[in-house]
C-alpha cells in the first residue's frame, strides 16, 4: 500500500516565475528605533550592476520596524570607505550608523565589502568581505543586512530566510491554487506548484530544502507530499482514505507528524521517513478532533490542537509515554500553536470575545500576550531568530500575509499585488550563507 | 439522457361480458322469454411500465414523484445540509430530506455519493479539515443508519478551501457550514 504512495515523481510543474509579488510596508515601528543611513556602495566594474545593494539593505533594516533609514537624497556625502566618512555629516544629520560599502569584480564573481560606521565613536565596527556571482547580488546585500542587523540588536538576522506561502486567485473557470516561496523581503516569487485543487498546510524541512504540503490534485481527494524545491523532485506520501493533513517536520528532519483519520477520527501520527519500510506510528486515541502538531526543539514531544475538552485547545504530549498535558486555559478556542525555537514559549490562533487573535503564551512564566488586533488572523509562522511572526489575516476582504515583532512593538503589512495569501510558513535557515573572505579584517563588537 | 424506458406489453385478456337474463320473482310465471345471449369479445390493452428510477444529474439526484407515471413530473432532492458553528450534528430540519437520499440509496444499490464536509473560514484550516470531515461523517451514519450501504457512500473534507460564498460575514459563514452530497 505504502509502496505505492512512495512513489518519486520528478516534477514537470516548472519553477515559474510568478507575477505577484509581495510588497512590505511597516505600520507601526519600534519606539526606540536606531537611526542609520546605507550610502550608496562605489561599483567601478563593467556595466550596471543588476541590484542596488544600498537598497535592499536600506528596505530590510527598515522593514524590521528597528531601524529608521535615511534617504540617499538628504545625505550630505556619499562615501564608499572608512577614511572617506565625514562625521560631522553624520552628526548634522542626526545619524547614529552609518553604512558603507563597495563591489568589486573578482574573477568571474564579485566582491562585495561593507562596513558599519559607528558615528558616536568616529569609528569602523564590523567589516566584511564576501563573494558571490551577479546573481547571488540579493543574497549579498541580505547577507549584509543579517550582519548589520546582529552587531546592533545582538540577534541573528533574518533577511536571508525564506518565505513560503499559498495564494488563492479566482479566475473566470474557477480558482487557482498556488504554491509559493520567496525571499523573507517578499521579491524572486517562485510558484512551486500550481492547481485547481485545494493546496494547505504548507511547512519546511529543517534543512531548508525540503517542503511538505497537503494538495487535492489527485481526484480531489488530500494527500501529503514531500518536495524538494533546489532539485524539483517530490514524492506523495499518504494516500489514506478521509485525511491526510497538517505536516510537521521533526526537528532532525527523519520523521513527519501529520493528522490521518483512516481509523474512522482525527489522530496524529508519526511517519518515520528514513526507515524501510516507512514506519507509522500512531499517537493519540481519542474520539475527538486531534489535529496540528508541532515538534519540541529536541524532537522528544509534540504540542497539538484537540477538541477533546470540548472546546479546541492546545496540549502536550511526551512521545515516550505519550502523556498527555493541557497547556491552554484562557480563551474558547486556542489552535495550531507552533513552539518558539528557543522553547519558552509558543503563538497560536486565540479567539477571545468572538475574535480570533494571533497570541504569544510564555511557557515559562504562563502568561498569554494577544500580539495582533484584527479579527480573523491564522497560520502564525515564527522566524528563525525568534524575533517576529508572520501571519494570515484579511484586510478589505482580501487575505494578505501580516507581521509582528513577538514583544508586539513592531508591524508590518505584505500585501500581494492580487489574489488572496495565505499560510505564510518562515524557512528555518538562511537560503544562502556567505563566509567572510578575510577573517582578519572582520571587527568584531569586543570594541564595545 | 432518460434511462426511463417504456415497455408497451401488450396482454390480452378476453373480457368475456356475459349479460344474465332477469329473473322474475312473480308467482305467475310470465311467459318467458329467452333473451339472446350476447357475448362481446374486448379487447383491452395493458401498458406495463418500468418504475422510473432517480436519476443523476450535475452531481443532483433527480427522483420521480410517481414511479408509474413519467407525466407526473420529478423532484430534485436538496444537496446541501447546514451546521451550526464548530458543531457537527445534523440538523433536525434536515431529516425529511435525507430520509429521501437514504430511501434513494437503499433502493438503488448501483447509485454511490460523495459527501462533502465544509467549513467556514473562522478557526484554524487543519482542524476545519477536521471539522468538515465530522460533518460528513455525521451525514453518513445518518444515511446508513437509515438504509444506505457504506459501499455507496464516500466522504471527503474541503475543510474552509471551497466556500460556497465568499464573503466574511455571518451569513457566508452559515451558507459555508455545510454537506454537499453529490451524486456520481
Amino acid at each position: 500500500m505504502m509502496l505505492k504512495a512512495l512513489l518519486m515523481i520528478v516534477l514537470v510543474l516548472a519553477m515559474t516565475p510568478a507575477h505577484s509579488e509581495l510588497q512590505i510596508e511597516v505600520t507601526q515601528g519600534a519606539d526606540d528605533a536606531v537611526k542609520i543611513a546605507v550610502v550608496p556602495f562605489d561599483w567601478r566594474g563593467r556595466g550596471a550592476l543588476p541590484e542596488e545593494i544600498h537598497e535592499i539593505v536600506t528596505a530590510d533594516l527598515r522593514l524590521s520596524g528597528r531601524f529608521e533609514t535615511l534617504p540617499v537624497s538628504q545625505m550630505l556625502s556619499l562615501p564608499s570607505e572608512a577614511s572617506e566618512v565625514y562625521v560631522r555629516d553624520w552628526q548634522l544629520l542626526d545619524m547614529e550608523y552609518v553604512v558603507i560599502g563597495s563591489v568589486r569584480e573578482y574573477g568571474p564573481d564579485l566582491a562585495m565589502t561593507f562596513e558599519l560606521f559607528d558615528v558616536f565613536k568616529g569609528e569602523v565596527t564590523l567589516r566584511q568581505t564576501v563573494v558571490g556571482s551577479d546573481l547571488d547580488l540579493r543574497d549579498l546585500a541580505h547577507h549584509a543586512s543579517d550582519a548589520i542587523y546582529e552587531q546592533l540588536t545582538g540577534i541573528e538576522g533574518a533577511f536571508s530566510t525564506e518565505i513560503l506561502y499559498i495564494t488563492v486567485t479566482e479566475t473566470p473557470s474557477g480558482r487557482v491554487f498556488r504554491l509559493n516561496v520567496a525571499d523573507a523581503d517578499g521579491y524572486r516569487v517562485r510558484t512551486v506548484l500550481q492547481s485547481r485543487e485545494p493546496i494547505l498546510s504548507g511547512t519546511w524541512a529543517p534543512d531548508g530544502d525540503r517542503i511538505a504540503y497537503v494538495s487535492f490534485e489527485r481526484d480531489s481527494r488530500p494527500a501529503i507530499y514531500i518536495h524538494n524545491i533546489r532539485d524539483r523532485t517530490r514524492q506523495q506520501v499518504t494516500d489514506f482514505r478521509g485525511l491526510n493533513g497538517a505536516p510537521a517536520f521533526s526537528p532532525d528532519g527523519k520523521k513527519l507528524a501529520m493528522v490521518l483519520s483512516k481509523d474512522g477520527n482525527p489522530e496524529i501520527y508519526i511517519l518515520s521517513l528514513e526507515e524501510t519500510p516507512r514506519r507509522l506510528r500512531r499517537v493519540t486515541r481519542h474520539y475527538g478532533i486531534d489535529t496540528e502538531p508541532s515538534w519540541s526543539a529536541d524532537g522528544e514531544s509534540i504540542i497539538f490542537t484537540s477538541n477533546r475538552g470540548g472546546q479546541p485547545q492546545i496540549y502536550s504530549m511526551r512521545l515516550d509515554d505519550l502523556e498527555v498535558e493541557r497547556l491552554t486555559f484562557e480563551g474558547d478556542y486556542n489552535a495550531r500553536a507552533v513552539l518558539a525555537n528557543n522553547g519558552q514559549g509558543l503563538i497560536m490562533v486565540h479567539r477571545r470575545k468572538g475574535i480570533f487573535h494571533i497570541s504569544y503564551l510564555d511557557l515559562k512564566r504562563g502568561f498569554l500576550r494577544v500580539l495582533t488586533e484584527t479579527a480573523l488572523d491564522e497560520s502564525p509562522s515564527i522566524a528563525p531568530n525568534d524575533s517576529s511572526l508572520i501571519y494570515a489575516t484579511q484586510v478589505g476582504g482580501r487575505g494578505i500575509l501580516a507581521g509582528v515583532s513577538i514583544d508586539g512593538g513592531v508591524r508590518f503589512n505584505l500585501p500581494a499585488t492580487e489574489g488572496d495569501v495565505r499560510e505564510p510558513a518562515w524557512s528555518p535557515r538562511k537560503k544562502k550563507s556567505f563566509t567572510p573572505l578575510e577573517e582578519d579584517l572582520k571587527l568584531t563588537s569586543e570594541i564595545e | 439522457m432518460s434511462m426511463i424506458k417504456t415497455y408497451l406489453g401488450l396482454l390480452a385478456p378476453v373480457l368475456l361480458l356475459v349479460l344474465a337474463g332477469c329473473a322474475s320473482s312473480s308467482p305467475e310465471p310470465e311467459p318467458q322469454v329467452e333473451a339472446p345471449v350476447v357475448t362481446e369479445a374486448v379487447q383491452e390493452v395493458v401498458v406495463e411500465i418500468e418504475p422510473i428510477k432517480p436519476m443523476v444529474s450535475g452531481g443532483r439526484v433527480i427522483i420521480p414523484l410517481d414511479e408509474l407515471d413519467a407525466s407526473a413530473g420529478s423532484r430534485t432532492l436538496a444537496g446541501v445540509f447546514y451546521f451550526d458553528f464548530d458543531q457537527a450534528i445534523v440538523r433536525r430540519d434536515g431529516h425529511a430530506e435525507l430520509d429521501q437520499h437514504a430511501m434513494v440509496l437503499a433502493g438503488n444499490s448501483g447509485l454511490t455519493v460523495r459527501l462533502e464536509g465544509h467549513a467556514d473560514e473562522r478557526g484554524t484550516r487543519e482542524y476545519n479539515l477536521a471539522l468538515g470531515e465530522r460533518r460528513a461523517n455525521a451525514v453518513q451514519s445518518y444515511l446508513l443508519s437509515q438504509g444506505a450501504s457504506r459501499s455507496q457512500i464516500e466522504v471527503v473534507s474541503y475543510g474552509e478551501e471551497k466556500p460556497a460564498m465568499s464573503g466574511h460575514d455571518q451569513a457566508s459563514w452559515e451558507k459555508n457550514r455545510r454537506v454537499e452530497i453529490v451524486y456520481r
